[in-house]
């Protein structure tokens, strides 16, 4: 993996493939290029883009069903919390490049090790918020669900849950983003996401524009992604925006 | 029966029968501990009676309540709602059919008010429109104004606007039998009295077979038609009407539980068009007595009659016409004929 370091100290700045963009901003690789992102958008750009937030979507779906079922698991049954924690903690301690080389012998340079690896990172944020959001609503909030005649589930789906809502969605957010800087690193392994144009630029003098536009749009995502759950939440949760101030 | 009929005429509800409540030598002890919580309890609430359950904290009182509902289960004994044992009842199915007040009121911070209202109604499947109905019926009925209130969140509410919408939650489906733990509790001294009177009023109206708990025997003495003294270790001191408790507490525990003023106490629950009134001929300066409505209470006339220096109080009705005399002996007799019966007993 030390290649492409290794390139970038030696070769000067090369450009290829900038194909109709090529311009004499491109050609004196100027600090941004607007005609060059123009003219790449759809080859280069997009493609990457759109990867990416498949990526992301994926993982954090996978791994919200993953750690919903594991909390209510664990809501339900105390004795499991401390080993889901256990496992969970761990697979989040590993470095990130080292799990994506470690996945690459059994499962193969692919998107499932992609996955697989971008799931393991989402479990235990998602697991303990889940697991806060439950264990926080008030006990005389279910003794009255209890008291009224409710079953388990109806009090879950009913009152834990909406209730929970607001740690739950917390956690997304936190999934979210580390799965965006995440996925950047996914290029490693398997030819998708925002890191396959960011590791070219690099590769490329590094190539400013094509580096500050993959990089940018990296952080916009992430910045975009967040906004959109932080809305989701407000009307999700009207209640919780009415809190006595 | 008149009160019980207009009742019925009432728009969504038809208002269910309420239900006698038989506890039978009920006792509970939990799991790991060695002293009974509830100790060979047995009361019968008759149907649409009020029951208050007071005694000092520990004595068991939510405990009771709980097995009532079975949301805890018992551990010796049988209660019976409607004359059929609860134990034969499916838990769930039950509970619906009891309206519970939690002591912490516990409404659903993420519902508003109408929704919470709505919670067994929904659960039982009623329809949309018979629902919506209900909760504007109910959210008058508990003093809240239907259009201001139904769609705001629990946050948004006063501590005795959450008291009234758990209370009005818990008459949700018309249940037979209420169950009220402390539904007052947190609530400053004159709001406390203005829902108790609005309860007394709202009794009058739905009838229900009431258990209330409450640790205020004044509270206790104004709302009960009966009262449960409860002691440490869950057993009963005495269960008897509010003026016997206060006439003859059945010993020094509940003499000491209902006060020193008891006897103020007792005469505050009667009016003095209730007491044997000496015959207003006959004794010289009536005219120039004190006039008393009939409507005041023997409490109060006490006190007017110690400020008059003995001079007795003549008690007129609503048009002004003299009823009787009323004197010290008078108050005396009340009190005295009453202990004299309890020892007869
Ligand atoms: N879940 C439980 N497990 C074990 N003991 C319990 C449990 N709940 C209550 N107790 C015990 O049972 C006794 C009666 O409790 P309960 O809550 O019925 O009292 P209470 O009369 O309602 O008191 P308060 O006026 O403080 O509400 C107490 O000694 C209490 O510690
Ligand atoms: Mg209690």
């Amino acid at each position: 993996m030390a290649a492409p370091i290794v390139q970038l100290g030696v070769t000067g700045p090369v450009i290829p493939n900038y194909g109709a963009g090529s311009s004499s901003c491109v050609v004196h690789n100027h600090f941004f290029c607007a005609d060059w992102v123009g003219h790449n958008w759809g080859p280069v750009l997009w493609p990457a883009l759109r990867g990416h937030v498949v990526l992301t979507l994926v993982a954090v779906a996978i791994g919200f069903v993953i750690s919903m079922t594991l909390a209510l698991a664990a809501h339900r049954y105390r004795l499991l919390e401390q080993p889901t924690i256990l496992v969970t903690t761990f697979l989040y301690t590993i470095p990130s490049l080292a799990l994506f080389e470690l996945l690459v012998a059994p499962v193969g340079a692919n998107v499932y090790s992609a996955e697989i690896a971008l799931v393991s990172y989402t479990l235990l944020i998602l697991f303990r918020n889940i697991l806060a959001g439950l264990r926080e609503v008030p006990a005389e909030v279910m003794d009255a669900a209890d008291g009224m005649g409710m079953t388990r589930t109806q009090s879950l789906l009913r009152v834990e849950l909406p209730l929970a809502l607001p740690a739950i969605v917390a956690g997304i957010r936190i999934a979210v983003v580390t799965t965006i800087a995440l996925a950047t690193i996914v290029y490693t392994i398997y030819d998708a996401g925002l890191g396959v144009p960011i590791h070219t630029a690099l590769g490329e003098g590094p190539f400013k524009t094509e580096l500050i536009a993959a990089g940018g749009l990296t952080v916009l995502l992430a910045l975009v992604a967040d906004g959109t759950l932080v809305l989701v939440q407000r009307l999700l949760t009207p209640w919780a925006q009415v809190q006595r101030s | 029966m008149n009160r019980r009929d207009s009742a019925h005429n009432e728009g969504p509800s038809a208002f269910a029968q309420a239900a006698e409540l038989q506890l039978r030598s009920v006792s509970k002890r939990y799991p790991g501990q060695h002293e009974f919580a509830i100790e060979e309890l047995s009361l019968t609430v008759p149907a649409g009676d009020v029951c208050v359950l007071v005694g000092p904290s520990g004595s068991g009182k939510t405990t009771t309540m709980r097995l009532i509902n079975r949301m805890i289960p018992l551990t010796s004994g049988d209660i019976l709602l409607g004359g059929r044992s609860v134990l034969a009842r499916e838990p769930r199915q039950l509970r619906r059919d009891i309206g519970y007040v939690i002591q912490q009121v516990g409404l659903f911070p993420h519902q508003t008010v109408g929704q919470n209202i709505a919670t067994v109604p929904r659960l039982l499947g009623w329809q949309k429109g018979r629902i919506a109905a209900r909760v504007e019926e109910l959210l008058e009925l508990v003093g809240l104004d239907a259009s201001a209130m139904r769609d705001r969140y629990p946050a948004q509410l006063s501590g005795g606007q959450r008291q009234r919408v758990g209370v009005a939650r818990a008459l949700a489906a018309d249940p037979p039998l209420m169950l009220m733990d402390e539904p007052f509790g947190a609530i400053d001294p004159i709001n406390r009295a203005r829902l108790q009177d609005e309860f007394v009023r709202l009794q009058e109206k739905v009838r229900k077979t009431v258990v209330f708990v409450t640790h205020d025997i004044d509270e206790a003495i104004k709302m009960g038609d009966r009262i449960a003294i409860l002691r440490e270790g869950g057993v009963l001191a005495q269960y008897d009407a509010p003026a016997a408790i206060l006439s003859h507490p059945a010993d020094e525990f509940v003499s000491r539980f209902v006060g020193a003023d008891r006897a103020l106490k007792r005469l505050a629950l009667a009016r003095v068009a209730d007491l044997d009134l000496v015959a207003p001929n006959g004794l010289v300066g009536q005219r120039n007595a004190q006039r008393v409505s009939a409507t005041t209470s023997a409490r109060d006339a006490l006190s007017l009659l110690l400020v008059s220096g003995g001079e007795p109080l003549l008690v007129v009705d609503g048009e002004g016409r003299a009823e009787g005399l009323l004197t010290i002996d008078v108050l005396e007799q009340l009190l005295s004929s009453e202990a004299a019966e309890a020892r007869s007993r």
